[in-house]
């Protein structure tokens, strides 16, 4: 459904992605994992070209793209199809939460208001938040904030859900409801590319693994494998350092 | 000290100098206010959005708009553009002038303001699907407003003041009329300060408003994790 070819970003004389290669099927759940400063965040970024990537072919649904000269037409017509989850949610400051879903589906899909509403109303049950649809995103939690956010990306019903980190600014305790809600959305075939640093996720939520470091994808493929036999010595290491921090996989 | 004439000429006054003060200082403010608004939203917008060319021709008009008088700024427009074949009754000149002085500090203000959102709304909103311009009007733009109006408040106070400046050019507003009604009487002092106490009594009225709507419309808050 999406395959990227060569994807390459610098920013200055840094080069943060160094030719990266990806595929992700329909129904795939797919873990990018990496430590800080590997270029996990700015793939995604590039993908949803929230960055101007500096090269890199893009398929999408069978179209192609070439993706450091995207008309703004192309970008509009694919960001149509897709979500993107933040790390620190980025809900809009200045609406409810319903609003917050409703808002794109009225004003970019010009879906009549009834039907965004009742659209909104079930995505915020869906997330468990149905008695905070009138609240503005400061009078709800970190954790109910990144709910929200998730319900807003699932109501236009997309393609494939970008997660950038989607639990890393939340405390300890509030990062389990937001994985679970993650976790429902794998089970129903959501399509989902995730970057995380958790790895309970990576392992038993996701069925792919792509492990990145300076730029590169280091080895990818089944999330079984990877955990269980990865291939590459510096899979191993950086696997090992996870366990030795104290963060174990289940 | 105070005589029983000085008493009746504050009184009788005080009808005098009002009158032209809500006919035309408040309005000449209310109006030039609301043209300001339109220039500083959209020379804001143009510089925010870094419009080629534009945005260089809006860092120009608020280089000249505030790197000059504003009494000289009406002196040019009412005094010194008849030369050109231009010749503007009083109220429009100074309402031409206000509105363009204003708009200047006003869109710097906005354009801090636009810049204090944080990127992440614009860039939440396109990912919903939203074009640039649905995303400022709909998210950003409300949020700036939120954020410049105590200074924009600001601003508009200082307006209310300022619009003295148009007796220079004729406009019978407040402060003319007080002028006249002082020298009629020869009594200088307290017609200036009641004047003055005038002026005070509109500016106490717009901060007690801009209280009222500030609490009003809240604040987004900080998000907390």
């Amino acid at each position: 459904m999406l395959e990227v070819h060569n994807l390459r970003k610098s920013f200055g004389s840094l080069e943060v992605l160094r030719g990266i290669d990806l595929t992700v099927n329909k129904g795939d759940v797919v873990a990018v994992l990496g430590s800080s400063g590997s270029g996990k965040t700015t793939l995604l970024r590039c993908l949803n070209f929230l960055e101007t990537s500096d090269a890199g072919v893009m398929t999408f649904d069978g179209e192609q793209f070439q993706m450091e000269r995207m008309s703004k037409k192309d970008i509009a017509r694919l960001r149509a199809k897709t979500a993107f989850v933040f790390q620190d949610y980025n809900l809009f400051l200045n609406k409810t939460a319903l609003q917050n879903v409703t808002e794109g589906l009225i004003v970019a899909r010009k879906m009549p208001k009834e039907e965004a509403v009742a659209l909104g109303r079930r995505m915020l049950a869906k997330v468990g938040l149905s008695d905070r649809e009138a609240h503005s995103p400061s009078q709800l939690s970190g954790g109910q904030q990144q709910l929200v956010a998730i319900a807003r990306a699932m109501a236009t019903d997309p393609e494939i859900i970008y997660f950038d980190e989607p639990t890393s600014a939340l405390d300890p305790e509030l990062t389990g409801e937001v994985l679970s809600v993650m976790r429902d959305l794998a089970e129903e075939g959501r399509t989902m590319l995730v970057v995380t640093h958790e790895m309970g996720f990576a392992r038993h939520v996701s069925n792919q693994v792509i492990f990145m470091e300076h730029g590169e994808v280091v080895e990818s493929g089944d999330s079984k494998n990877f955990f269980e036999h990865p291939q590459q010595e510096r899979t191993r290491a950086f696997l090992r350092n996870i366990y030795q921090a104290g963060t174990p996989a289940d | 000290m105070i005589s029983e004439r000085l008493v009746e000429i504050i009184l009788d006054s005080f009808w005098q100098i009002l009158l032209p003060g809500l006919a035309v200082t408040i309005p000449l403010t209310a109006v030039s206010f609301f043209f300001a608004m339109i220039i500083a939203v959209i020379t804001a917008m143009v510089q925010f959005a870094r419009v080629p060319v534009l945005r260089h021709i809006a860092r120009f008009y608020i280089w000249v708009a505030r790197g000059t008088p504003l009494l000289v700024q009406l002196f040019v427009v009412f005094y010194g553009l008849p030369d050109l074949g231009i010749i503007l009754e009083p109220i429009p000149a100074a309402i031409i002038v206000f509105s363009l002085n204003e708009g200047a500090y006003c869109a710097e203000t906005v354009r801090a303001s636009l810049e204090a959102v944080p990127h992440g709304q614009m860039e939440a909103g396109r990912c919903v699907g939203m074009s640039y311009l649905q995303v400022m009007g709909r998210i950003v733009l409300p949020q700036a407003m939120r954020i410049a109006f105590p200074s924009l408040s600001n601003s508009l106070i200082a307006m209310v003041k300022d619009t003295s400046l148009a007796s220079n050019i004729t406009v019978t507003e407040m402060f003319m009329e007080t002028q006249r009604i002082a020298s009629r009487y020869a009594e200088f002092l307290p017609l200036y300060i009641e004047v003055g106490l005038i002026y005070l009594l509109f500016c106490t009225v717009l901060t007690k408003v801009q209280r009222i709507v500030e609490k009003r419309l809240g604040t987004y808050g900080r998000q907390g994790g």
